[in-house]
């Protein structure tokens, strides 16, 4: 009997295969690897699209496969890149300020070095000491850990008072948005020790590593990204296809009938809800030293519709469908908004595409609600079963 | 010998509705029952009581040997001492195949971790075959068990609960809908089934209850009207009144 996960998962082996060479094309035409046809602006955008891909994979584990619609699954993607910005921010300030204090007579204390990186990190919200959850910013390894321990935790506590009550469908959904709702306005206050509204920011430059130009790092954080993607699609694609996906699948079909079967619901909810606030939080670790700045407004509530909008358009409950629509819509979105499209002149009205692009979007996601219920890939599927037949 | 299952005194009540009453209930460890009554009589409360779905205002339910008392314990721990339940509308998980379905009523440990990095052995691939081949689902394992029909659904969530290996299986109208031919197959397995284990069933259909020839408990408005024998309890002028005679 072929019960293997490859032999139940077999888009895995096409999906690393593409993604192997969309990476290595990339590479070949890149300016700092290649023929330099692909800007280094354009290599960043691929790299944080694949994370944009990969926080897509654990919206379709929590809600595709198990039936949780998460709203709030950006918060745990912010969270990670605040947490590796702490570093990048505090050792990258640290080289500066030692760097200008050695001109002095004498050697500076660790202490004024200290007050320094306060100064500097945190003048801009009226601050100069270095608050107590930046600890650890110094240490890359620490930061790292608490780019999993975080979110990871905010996940666990939250997922256990939710499930354990039994809170579900809709309800969950408002508990989520309201999660990631307080989440931002808490750090958009100048006092949360994380520079307000102002985030973190100058996160492309790499500490210790600010010799190597841009276009080198952008092709190794797309490299990064792409592994992260990879990684992270193997590992859902074996969760899904074993027994504890076939449990998952069931609490979605049928939650009181799983739980007479002697399954604990709450507990696989949490578990699921937990591993995929990680992966988010992966996610974001390497999303925003591509982009350059974290800050609260990436948390707003809305991130985290869009991103369920990405899953619905691709097709939840396929991992493919999750990394297409992901990587369709958030392409096309920056390729609307940023001011690219060509305006639509219609005679008495031109369509600007910054301002209409969200219609778009809306419309297309009432289509395929309506139309397409599996999504894109839904439709890729129909089309592989008549070739079959 | 002391009863497997014990329900004493129960009461609940929903919204002012007195839906179950003072109810008491025993059965053997190896015993079929068959629960009778009409329609609002408490039948499925009375399976949501023992489950764990409704909590009782007043009674109490015990189980087993030495006995625990249900009412402190969830619905997915009392499912792992012991009780299976079968409900009335067939529910199989229609996306995953027939295997998939047994694979996972399979008596193992039901943890998260545990589900992570189970692989079936042999046993238990050995086990799931034996039991379709009991409910006649042997060449269909392989099926999404959403294409079975009606009947084959009822019996797949029979084969269910016997993956489960309870000691107490609550049977919620297993014939519905079903073929005649299907109706004996089905009696056959409930009766034998019920040589090893107690088994309760709610049955509308009195034709299928004269099948089990077991004893039977009449339910009328949240309690006990009659218990007995068949033929004893449609002689009882109560019972005719409320149920048959109408």
């Amino acid at each position: 009997m072929k019960n293997t996960f490859l032999a139940r998962q077999p888009s895995v082996i096409v999906f690393i295969l593409v993604l192997a060479v969309i990476t290595l094309l990339a590479t070949v035409f890149s300016e700092a690897y290649g023929s330099g046809l692909l800007p280094t602006n354009y290599v960043k955008i691929l790299g944080k699209t694949l994370c944009l891909c990969l926080i897509a994979i654990a919206m379709d584990l929590v809600w595709g496969y198990c039936g949780i619609l998460s709203l709030g699954h950006f918060a745990f993607f912010g969270l990670g890149g605040y947490m590796i910005g702490m570093w990048l921010m505090y050792a990258r300030t640290e080289d500066i300020v030692i760097a200008s204090m050695s001109k002095a007579a004498l050697p500076p204390t660790p202490g004024e070095v200290r007050d320094a990186i306060g100064t500097q990190i945190f003048g801009v919200v009226g601050g100069s000491d270095v608050p107590v959850i930046w600890s650890f910013a110094h240490s890359l390894p620490i930061q790292l850990a608490l780019v999993v321990i975080v979110p990871g935790l905010l996940a666990l506590v939250f997922g256990w008072l939710a499930f354990r009550s039994r809170v579900t469908g809709v309800y969950l959904s408002i508990l989520t948005q309201a999660m990631t709702l307080a989440l931002s306005l808490y750090l958009f206050q100048n006092d949360s020790g994380l520079r307000g509204n102002n985030g973190l920011s100058g996160l492309q430059n790499i500490p210790g590593l600010t010799d190597i130009p841009q276009s080198v790092i952008s092709i190794w954080f797309m490299w990064g990204s792409a592994l992260a993607l990879g990684i992270g699609y193997v590992f859902a694609g074996w969760i899904v296809s074993g027994k504890f996906g076939n449990v998952v699948k069931a609490i979605r079909d049928d939650e009181a009938r799983i739980r007479f079967l002697g399954y604990s619901v709450e507990a696989y909810k949490l578990f699921i809800f937990t591993i995929t606030a990680v992966i988010a939080a992966i996610a974001g670790a390497i999303y925003y030293p591509q982009a350059g700045i974290v800050n609260p407004a990436e948390i707003a509530p809305i991130a985290s519709i869009y991103l369920a909008v990405w899953v619905a358009i691709g097709g939840r409950g396929r991992l493919y469908g999750a990394v297409i629509g992901a990587a369709l819509v958030s392409l096309l979105s920056s390729w609307f908004t940023g001011g690219q499209a060509p305006d639509l002149p219609l005679g008495f009205y031109t369509i600007k595409w910054v301002d209409w692009w969200q219609v778009l979007l809306g419309l297309s996601f009432v289509l395929v609600t309506l139309f397409a219920p599996r999504g894109i890939a839904g439709m890729f599927d129909r089309l592989v079963r008549k070739d079959a037949a | 010998m002391s009863a497997l299952l014990e329900v004493l005194g129960v009461s609940v009540t929903f919204d002012g509705f007195r839906a179950i009453n003072d109810l008491s209930f025993s059965i053997q460890p190896a015993e079929l029952r068959a629960i009778i009554g009409p329609n609002g009589a408490g039948k499925t409360t009375f399976m949501d009581i023992v489950t764990g779905k409704t909590r009782p205002d007043s009674g109490r339910v015990q189980f087993g040997t030495p006995p625990v008392d249900l009412l402190r314990l969830r619905e997915s721990d009392i499912a792992k001492i012991g009780i299976g339940r079968k409900f009335q509308r067939p529910t199989v998980f229609e996306a995953q195949t027939v295997f998939d379905n047994l694979s996972m009523a399979l008596k193992n440990e039901r943890s998260p971790f545990a589900a992570l990095g189970y692989k079936a052995d042999r046993r238990d691939i050995g086990r799931i075959e034996e039991i379709a081949a009991e409910i006649g689902l042997a060449d269909h394992l392989r099926r999404l068990s959403g294409e079975l029909s009606h009947g084959q659904k009822q019996w797949l969530e029979i084969g269910m609960l016997l993956a489960q290996d309870p000691q107490l299986l609550l049977v919620d109208e297993p014939a519905a809908g079903m073929t005649l031919g299907e109706r004996e197959h089905t009696t056959d397995l409930l009766v034998r089934t019920a040589k090893t284990r107690a088994v309760i069933v709610v049955e509308h259909d009195m034709e299928f209850v004269r099948r089990l020839a077991c004893p039977v408990t009449v339910l009328h408005e949240g309690s006990v009207l009659a218990e007995g024998s068949l033929s004893h309890v449609t002689a009882n002028p109560d019972v005719i009144e409320v149920y048959l005679g109408r």
